[in-house]
């Protein structure tokens, strides 16, 4: 029922929504919950376990039981509170976890199950037989329980990320957060202000108090508008800070306002690092548990007040309030001075004085149990003088507030409790550069909230050198706050605990009884505290009846640990940015577009994409054109983009020293113009990487890395330079992307290069693994004479910028050779055919001695990975040795994975001899052909092994070899 | 968690990379024996307290820095530069 | 003989302009790395400034304009950005070319901030970030130089084969920016 008068909402714009496909009016302002109350609707969803009709309890985003489902499709968001919903034009909405319908809810007939279904139900009763559990019983337990449902799709609207920066972070905007925004504000700090409400004020909003000479509300939105325009201010509304991390850095979840808008992020998840923050999150109401306290129409005392004197609407059209403190009593005063009948003040306190009102005052009483299934109807009161039965619509109970505490817990801290409030409150220090200030630090008083707010600014901004003037605070209501601890009372019936897992007040007692004792097993036995609202508002009265239970004292027993985040954050929104293109950079070579105009599939290599083939007119299969490609460079001339290897420049009087120690060969006797190739392994012995470096002038070397290792090995130069060798003067730059880089490879390889360079090329200034300048075209280039794949071969750089221009030119002048561009396949084939190693060899397991490198590993030197190379178990002949292997049976394929077996012994793992790492088709050699690991393979070519893939289900017979199949002289790299 | 790079200022623990124990500056003489080369390879402390750890800011400066920090507490201690404490170690 | 065409990182990608931002490429000239070798940088520092007159600069600055900008580029280097470099460098520093590594764009307007707020884990605000601050950081997942050259003007190079992801997180990140107000 709206209250004529009262309330922030803007009564000239009214709102149309949907609950359910029925059609309602709200006003800008409202919330789900408030425009539904207005309408005099209670019931707004259905109870976890039990299906029990549920209302709005809350008026915040503790709310436990008003969760609904916005959108459809992909669209679809569920478990949205109703208490924090704010409404636009066309909001739809949809009630959950019930069937046919909110209303009439065949799974309700859980709920008279329930002497059944306590706590330990399901690890007592769905045991045995024991595959039954994940076939059959939990799939209908989750069927019957249960929230909204994901829809299952990709999330359709956009979420982000974004990263702020301040010196001071005030958490919350009630009267605590504004006072210490405008203190640190006026001082000149730079401040952020967030709060999870659209509207900064806090309780301001939700009481009648005054602040200074005018009404809270307006000081607060009188606050607001100094904040806002003050440029050192940020106020963030719609934005809750749910995590407190490491060195002073806050996760926050800030809400997109009303409708969605093509474009604009649904949420933002910020990462705020902040020099010193308050923590002004005021505190939250907790329940009294009795019997039936569940029914739609409960709800804690000061939400009724927040849907009064915020919203202006009556929760009820006849209430009682129930409580155990003076905070409890504004209720019923607030209401009859909005007209609405109070029926009740009913409190436990046996000397509780009340408020001067016309509505009788129950002291000492409490209320026993309630009736009503879809909507309260009546309690039960027991009084001094017997049992009192009383019509109302609404009942507002108060068990005192619990201060917000759950941040200050998010670095291992755990809160101290505080007799004079029967409460927590936060240990000071339990996050650096915190301070808890006002009502979640138990200031419950809007005057000493005020207070605690300046001097909480000031006292931070002293610590980082910020001087503030005294805070000018105005003077507000400081009414004492009183309150006897008051948590269950006494009878039968389900007094419900944690309305959103629904426990009762009985599971918790039963799991004491069965030893659960400890706070943090109660926990998980009950579920008391598990579900996404995390147990805000029955948490510490949970406890309290836990150390009633066990006989002990609240503090030795303890509570859970809260952990972020303190609302529920999406994954969507953590994730922000990393769908799709966002995932990864993708690194683009300067031939892609050309790779994909000629229609080659690209691959991933890295974060590169590499072409995989080149198809031809009439070629059905990757196989056909990766033997054409194979073909075309053993016999022709072939052009592969090989920018993506690493290049690292290196310069330094020092460098060849350097190269010296991270290569396991000798660099330093190189000559300028020469190319070596070098192997480089880790300081436990193992390969780390391989590759050719060139040295380009006396102190200038350029080293070249395998794609994936390229980023690996700088760090790896750059660790041993700065941590083991600083006095070495060298110098390393990544050139990677400097170079567009071109394989040029196959016997016409130089008679394609000659048409194109401005000085031509022969074999006595450029024989095999030389290097230099080169011109084309008047643009300065680079040329390689080195070889992956066993042909006469080059690789041709030029500045990146000429790199799609001359792949065009160089794969024209290949085709009118007879040769063409090749990819991926044929490259790895034609390096197989020629015994060359990639990471599918030097896996990270493999030392040079198993690779055959041994003799490459200087004896006149030390480097990286030498002594621990040289230990036993890694030069141990009986080792798995790189060999070659060719199928018996000409005709079958070889499988990569396969393992290795005796021709005679059973394949199994006690027998397993070795592994296959690379085959590949030959078309050279017109049959499959492997490298793998073979023990003691290098003295075993010429016998006969079984090759056996467990995995695909095939097996063959093989004969090792040597690894290196085409051209073992090296004839054709020299020619 | 976030570091202060001596050269680029307090980053975001997501601009750096994380090797491992500081043991890894002090490489021992080729001949010092399996034991001082066990110790160094493979064998770290696990401390409930203070620890020293190496991190490079690769998607900084590019420096290697020795980073002294509480393991209980995750308070960052000190950050230095690798090529000083190498020279000093 | 051969006449080879240059093409730019951000060729067909560029300019992209949303209420509040524009995103052009820039061509800086040469740009080469200058890492002095071990106690050479103030003879580095003389010869920049009697080639160029500018100044070697701080750690996370700039010195220079537009033509000429000396770039900290991080540990023991400098990126000149503009000139071919002079030969009396060479002595004292390894020198490298780097112009054709880095796709260099600009990101421009009032709301410039608050694009990079989505994409840069550092504050970039105006009085943490001043004219002539530059930082090495990330821009997404890509490392970055992050240089501001106007009161809402920043330079920003990541390397040239990732300029399609620079331009979609750019653009996405502008595109944001612009639907919230």
């Amino acid at each position: 029922m709206r209250i004529d008068g009262k309330g922030l909402v803007d009564r000239s714009s009214p709102i149309r929504f949907q609950f359910d496909g029925i059609g309602h009016t709200g006003f800008a302002g409202d919330t789900f919950a408030s425009a539904l109350l207005a309408k005099g609707q209670r019931l707004m969803a259905r109870s976890f376990k039990y299906h029990r009709p549920r209302g709005v309890m809350t008026a915040g985003s503790e709310e436990p039981n008003a969760l609904v489902t916005v959108g459809t499709g992909a669209a679809q968001e569920p478990n949205l509170r109703a208490t924090t919903l704010e409404i636009y034009h066309g909001l739809e909405v949809r009630s959950q976890n019930a069937w046919p319908s909110l209303s009439f809810d065949v799974m309700a007939v859980n709920d008279a199950l329930w002497p059944f279904l306590g706590a330990g139900f399901y690890y007592k009763t769905f045991m045995w037989p024991r595959s039954f559990w994940e076939h059959l019983y939990e799939p209908l337990i989750r069927r019957a329980a249960g929230l909204g449902a994901l829809s299952g799709q990709s999330v359709a609207e956009r979420y982000e990320k974004a990263f702020a920066f301040c010196d001071l972070l005030v958490i919350g905007a009630g009267p605590t957060g504004l006072m210490a925004a405008l203190t640190a504000g006026r001082a000149g700090a730079d401040v952020i202000l967030a709060d999870e409400d659209s509207l900064p004020g806090g309780r301001l909003n939700a009481e009648r108090h005054a602040v200074g000479d005018m009404a809270g509300s307006d000081w607060a939105a009188q606050a607001t508008v100094e904040l806002r325009a003050m440029p050192n201010v940020r106020v963030m509304t719609r934005t809750c800070v749910t995590g407190a991390y490491d060195q002073g850095t806050y996760g926050a979840l800030e809400r997109g306002a009303g409708a969605p808008q093509p474009g604009r992020p649904r949420e933002t998840f910020w990462r705020i690092v902040a020099k010193r923050s308050v923590l002004a999150a005021g505190a939250l109401e907790r329940q009294i548990a009795f019997a039936d306290n569940d029914r739609p129409g409960i709800m804690t005392a000061g939400a009724v007040r927040a849907y009064l004197n915020r919203w202006g609407v009556a929760a009820g059209r006849r209430v009682a309030v129930f409580g155990n403190n003076n905070d409890a009593h504004r209720t019923a005063l607030d209401l009859r001075a909005a007209g609405v009948e109070v029926v009740a003040l009913i409190d436990p306190r046996p000397k509780a004085s009340g408020p001067k009102g016309d509505f009788p005052l129950y002291a000492g009483a409490m209320v026993e149990g309630t009736r009503g299934w879809l909507g309260l109807r009546e309690i039960t009161v027991k009084t001094g003088g017997g049992i009192v039965r009383l019509a109302v619509d609404c009942l507002a109970v108060s068990g005192g507030w619990n201060p917000t505490v759950h941040l200050t817990c998010h670095m291992n801290g755990k809160p101290t409790w505080c007799d004079a409030i029967a409460s927590f409150v936060p240990t000071p220090g339990a996050v650096p550069g915190l301070v808890a200030a006002g009502a979640c630090a138990g200031a419950f008083s809007t005057a000493a909230c005020l207070a605690a707010g300046a001097q909480a600014a000031r006292d931070a901004l002293a610590e980082i050198g910020v001087t503030s003037a005294p805070p000018d605070v105005p003077e507000a209501d400081d009414t004492p706050y009183r309150i006897e601890p008051f948590w269950a009372v006494p009878g039968a019936g389900r007094a419900w605990l944690d309305y959103q897992n629904d426990v009762t007040l009985k599971d918790i007692k039963q799991a004491a009884t069965e030893n659960f004792r400890s706070v943090e097993h109660m926990k998980r036995y009950t579920t008391q505290g598990m579900a996404t609202d995390q147990g805000k508002n029955s948490n510490v009265a949970a406890l309290a009846l836990l150390a009633d239970a066990t006989g002990r004292g609240i503090p030795e027993t303890g509570n859970t640990t809260f952990r972020p985040p303190y609302t529920p954050v999406s994954i969507a929104a953590m994730g922000a940015g990393g769908q799709g293109m966002g995932f990864a950079p993708r690194r683009f070579t300067t031939s892609h577009a050309a790779s994909v105009q000629r229609d080659a599939p690209m691959v991933e290599a890295g974060l590169w994409y590499r072409p995989s083939y080149f198809p031809a007119a009439g070629e059905t299969t990757w196989r056909e054109a990766c033997d054409r490609e194979v073909r075309l460079v053993r016999e022709k001339v072939g052009v592969c983009d090989v920018s993506t290897l690493g290049k690292i420049d290196i310069q330094g009087p020092d460098a060849a020293t350097f190269l010296d120690i991270v290569y396991t060969n000798t660099f330093s006797t190189l000559q300028v113009g020469r190319v070596r190739y070098g192997l480089m392994l880790r300081e436990d012995g193992h390969v780390m990487d391989d590759g050719t470096s060139a040295r380009l002038g006396e102190t200038h070397f350029l080293m070249t890395t395998t794609t994936a290792a390229a980023g690996l090995v700088l760090r790896h130069l750059e660790f041993v330079h700065q941590a083991l060798r600083p006095d070495l003067d060298v110098r390393f730059a990544s050139v990677t992307e400097q170079w567009a880089q071109f394989a040029v490879a196959g016997p016409k390889s130089r008679t394609l290069l000659n048409d194109l360079l401005d000085r031509p090329l022969d074999n006595e200034t450029w024989p095999f693994m030389t290097c230099g300048p080169i011109t084309l075209g008047g643009v300065e280039g680079r040329l390689f004479r080195i070889s992956f794949s066993g042909e006469h071969a080059y690789e041709i750089a030029v500045p990146a910028r000429f790199g799609a221009s001359l792949f065009d030119t160089l794969v024209a002048r290949a085709e009118a050779l007879g040769g063409g561009a090749y990819g991926m396949e044929a490259l790895n084939v034609l390096r197989i055919e020629k015994g060359h190693l990639t990471h599918a060899e030097i896996h990270g397991a493999t030392t040079a001695f198993d690779i055959g490198f041994d003799r490459m590993v200087s004896a006149n030197k030390d480097c990286i990975g030498k002594t621990m190379a040289a230990r036993p178990g890694l030069t141990d002949p009986n080792r798995q040795q790189l060999v070659g292997l060719r199928p018996l049976d000409r005709a079958v394929e070889l499988t990569a994975g396969a393992h290795l077996f005796d021709r005679a012994a059973p394949a199994r793992r006690a027998h397993d001899q070795g592994y296959v790492t690379s085959v590949a088709f030959s078309p050279t050699l017109g049959h499959a052909i492997g490298l793998g690991f073979l023990s003691r393979g290098r003295d075993r070519h010429g016998e006969v092994v079984r090759v056996v893939d467990a995995l695909r289900g095939k097996e063959t017979l093989a004969e090792v070899c040597p690894p290196v199949f085409v051209d073992p002289q090296g004839g054709r790299l020299r020619g | 968690m976030r570091l202060t790079c001596p050269l680029c200022g307090d980053r975001d623990r997501r601009e750096f990379y994380y090797r491992g124990a500081a043991v890894a500056l002090h490489r021992p003489a080729p001949d010092a024996g399996v034991a001082a080369w066990d110790d160094y390879v493979h064998l770290r402390d696990n401390p409930a307290g203070e620890t020293r750890d190496l991190w490079h800011h690769e998607a900084g400066c590019g420096a290697w820095l020795v980073v002294t920090r509480h393991t209980v507490t995750h308070a960052v201690l000190e950050v230095a530069l690798a090529q000083d404490e190498g020279a000093a170690g | 003989m051969v006449d080879l065409e240059a093409k730019k990182p951000c060729a067909g990608l560029l300019p992209v302009a949303h209420p509040g931002t524009e995103l052009v490429e820039v061509d800086l000239g040469a740009l080469t790395s200058i890492a002095p070798f071990a106690g050479q940088q103030d003879a580095v520092s003389v010869a920049l400034q009697n080639a160029y007159r500018l100044g070697f600069p701080a750690p996370n600055r700039t010195t220079g304009t537009k033509d000429r900008r000396l770039i900290w580029f991080g540990r023991q280097m400098v990126l000149l950005a503009g000139p071919a470099p002079a030969a009396a460098l060479q002595k004292n520093a390894a020198l490298t070319d780097q112009t054709d590594a880095w796709a260099s764009v600009s990101l421009s307007g009032n709301r410039a901030e608050d694009v990079l707020a989505r994409l840069v884990p550092i504050d970039l605000r105006r009085a943490q970030f001043g004219t002539g601050h530059t930082a090495r950081t990330l821009l997404g997942h890509m490392n970055a130089s992050i240089t501001r050259t106007g009161a809402d003007r920043f330079l920003i190079l990541v390397f040239r084969s990732m300029a399609v992801t620079l331009v979609h997180d750019l653009n996405q990140a502008m595109e944001a920016v612009a639907a919230r107000r």
